[in-house]
């Protein structure tokens, strides 16, 4: 008799048409070519965000899961689309930012008038949908399999756009993205070969009965972690972020970091809380989380030595990725040895969906504000806010919700974690949670107070952006800003997690994140710009600053060596070694 | 020590000199070459592993063999992507390596004007 995960639900029809609605959309518009890729995409967007809300709208009226069965064949032999809770709010997620960035891109990427075909808009839209189908089925998969090769789609769909401007240095970025990620993904499928060797199936639901704990689902656990690590670019794997993301398009950047990044996140999830939530146990989870930790630390330091404002928000989104890894000691219950859904699950899916919509909203600010400067050097800032105000408003927003301002998702998400960590008695992640928070702040101010200053001659601006771009972007980072207002009212948070920012409680946490934060910034930041006050405090502080800009200069040159071929190689293996050891140990 | 287990053994050592080459070989090409070398690894363990799992009196589970058709076409699209990445990049620069804070690249081997040897 087959139990309930293995019968197609109703509306579970909507699962396998979110997936093939973006890919028929990009056959569409690769067949009708020229400008019609962009009304094909156009058209397909409003589609799919239609049925990302009917897909959020039948879970709510089921109150389960949405399941389908492709063919009508039964797992193990067929294959099963699921959508529970954490798919079904990366899909609404998804939907909203590329509607966004759809919306931005019409700027970018819109085909010139009295060209018939412009190579970069048409590859861009065809790429834009193909990531998200792509993305739909990593959230919709039910087996590992069918996980591998949603998780390759997006690969392929990731890499083209990070050298869509065809030039040498961006080529050799998309090259060592791609075979890092084919490394990574040899490694998981690999993991999933002796999987299947030990339990006879990869259907997720199917899976989390079989699993036993034994040398070779180690071995598969640890390799099918390390490869999916390896995608996300989680510290010290991350060799191919960075430069993917100094000569993308912005359009480009914000597809790579707010959604890519996300699928192989995402997969880590789908394997540690639902096809083995007893096998990696808790040694592993604080490896996980150590990394994690690893990754906040040098992301944050190093985005403060970047001279480029794109290069610092591609290093922010490296802290920002250790930050997802955070969940996963907090989650573990030691009453069952299992990981648990529960509040550190919905805290970590928050902060994913909290860093999608403001870092896809980041990188268009600055995408915007490169348009009209000419460049986005970050010392030369100034004139920026009064040039393109919106702009700079929506870094600011952005990076504010990132900080874990009320009402944003990113402080609903810490609020989550760390009353994990209470719970679970981890107190030294509540430490690395409410530190983390004090970098961002930093490079946040020093952002802005360049961008304030008013320049030393007027500045006439390169190119005027568009009106439709700004609200894209503004509208992105008050989705994300907003994240906690819309999960408690609307979703199924509870009210009294949202705290008052004014009350005598928060008032002093903000404060001292604030204060952090810009001492943060003196001590680290490239370049800071000469307020009178300043200068004061730099005759002050210059001894303290020349040790503490010595200290960055260290980590740029650790993350520099990370980030070699070989060393990053290695780290791979040794990566999934030490997680094979660790879940040995458990 | 049964056909799947030598299967096995020299998937094994497949995968390992795949992910040796990976990781040592400065050359994309070799690097993409070893890819394939792991990915063929893989599949061969996937075949072992379905004649492990022969029940039935079937030859072999069919389920591991459907996968690892999809797996191959996957890794042959891959590698494809791969290619096409490597030769944009040799035509742009001129040059095949994946560090770009090596020297400046030399000069394309542009044909010199040729003294006439023959005469001279």
């Amino acid at each position: 008799m087959p139990d309930a995960a293995l019968l197609t639900t109703p509306g579970g029809l909507l699962l396998p048409l979110s997936v093939l609605v973006p890919f028929a959309g990009v056959l569409a518009g690769f067949a009708l070519g020229g400008r019609n890729a962009q009304r094909v995409a156009t058209v397909t967007i409003v589609a799919g965000i239609g049925l990302a809300l009917a897909i959020a709208a039948a879970t709510l009226r089921s109150g389960g899961e949405l399941v389908y069965l492709l063919g009508g064949w039964t797992p193990p032999l067929g294959i099963a689309l699921r959508a529970d809770g954490p798919s079904v709010v990366m899909i609404v997620a998804v939907a909203v930012v590329i509607g966004g960035i759809g919306l931005y891109a019409r700027g970018d990427f819109g085909t010139p008038a009295g060209v018939r075909e412009a190579r970069a808009p048409f590859v861009y839209w065809l790429l834009l949908l193909a990531v998200w189908g792509s993305l739909n089925l990593v959230f919709t998969s039910g087996d590992l399999f069918t996980l591998y090769v949603a998780l390759e789609l997006l690969t392929f769909a990731g890499v083209p756009l990070v050298c869509l401007d065809g030039k040498g240095e961006t080529l050799r970025s998309a090259l060592r993205y791609l075979l890092y990620a084919l490394a990574g993904s040899v490694l998981y499928l690999l993991g999933a070969v002796l999987l299947y060797g030990e339990c006879g199936t990869l259907d997720i639901a199917l899976l989390a009965q079989r699993v036993q704990p034994g040398p070779v689902t180690w071995t598969a656990a640890a390799l099918m972690t390390t490869g999916l690590l390896a995608k996300t670019a989680l510290f010290p794997l991350h060799l191919w972020l960075p430069p993917a993301h100094a000569g993308a398009p912005p359009a480009a950047s914000a597809v790579l970091s707010a959604l890519v990044v996300k699928g192989s996140f995402f997969i880590v999830v789908r394997l540690w809380f639902d096809a083995m939530p007893g096998l990696p146990g808790f040694t592993a989870a604080q490896l996980l989380a150590g990394l994690g930790a690893a990754a906040i630390l040098v992301g944050n330091v190093v985005a403060l030595r970047q001279e480029r404002l794109k290069l610092l928000i591609a290093y922010s989104t490296l802290a920002q990725i250790g930050y997802l890894f955070m969940m996963f000691p907090l989650a573990f219950d030691a009453a069952t040895g299992a990981f648990a859904h529960g509040d550190a699950l919905a805290g970590g899916m928050l902060q994913a969906v909290s860093h999608a919509t403001a870092k896809a909203a980041m990188f268009m600010a600055a995408g915007l504000i490169y348009t009209t400067l000419g460049h986005d050097r970050i010392a030369e800032l100034a004139g920026a806010a009064r040039l393109v105000p919106l702009s700079v408003l929506a870094f600011a927003l952005g990076g504010l919700a990132l900080t874990g301002a009320v009402p944003s998702g990113a402080y609903l998400a810490k609020k989550l974690l760390l009353g994990a960590a209470d719970g679970t008695g981890q107190w030294w992640w509540a430490l690395v949670l409410q530190t983390g928070g004090l970098f961002t702040t930093g490079y946040v101010l020093l952002v802005l107070a360049h961008a304030f200053r008013s320049p030393a001659a007027a500045i006439a601006p390169r190119a005027r952006v568009r009106r439709l771009q700004e609200a894209a972007a503004l509208a992105l980072a008050l989705c994300s800003l907003l994240l906690a207002l819309a999960a408690t009212e609307a979703g199924p948070l509870p009210g009294e997690l949202l705290g008052n920012p004014l009350s005598a409680k928060e008032l002093p946490w903000l404060l001292l994140t604030v204060a952090g934060g810009a001492a943060l910034a003196l001590a680290l930041g490239r370049r800071l710009p000469d307020f009178a006050a300043g200068a004061a405090l730099a005759a002050i502080g210059s001894p303290i600053r020349r040790a503490t800009v010595a200290l960055g200069g260290l980590f740029e040159r650790g993350d520099a060596l990370l980030r070699r071929w070989h060393v990053a190689g290695v780290s791979l293996l040794a990566l999934a070694l030490l997680f094979g050891a660790a879940m040995r140990a458990g | 020590m049964n056909a799947a287990t030598i299967f096995g053994l020299v998937a094994s050592a497949l995968v390992g000199v795949g992910l040796y080459g990976l990781v040592a070989n400065p050359q994309p090409l070799r690097k993409i070459l070893a890819f394939n070398v792991i990915g063929s690894g893989v599949f061969l363990l996937f075949g072992a592993i379905a004649r492990r799992g022969a029940a039935l009196g079937l030859g072999g589970d069919p389920v591991p063999q459907a996968l690892l058709i999809t797996g191959i076409v996957v890794a042959f699209s891959a590698t494809a992507l791969a290619v096409t990445v490597l030769l944009r990049l040799y035509e742009e620069t001129g040059r095949t390596t994946l560090s770009s804070d090596a020297a400046p690249p030399p000069p394309r081997p542009e044909p010199p004007p040729q003294p006439d040897r023959i005469g001279a």
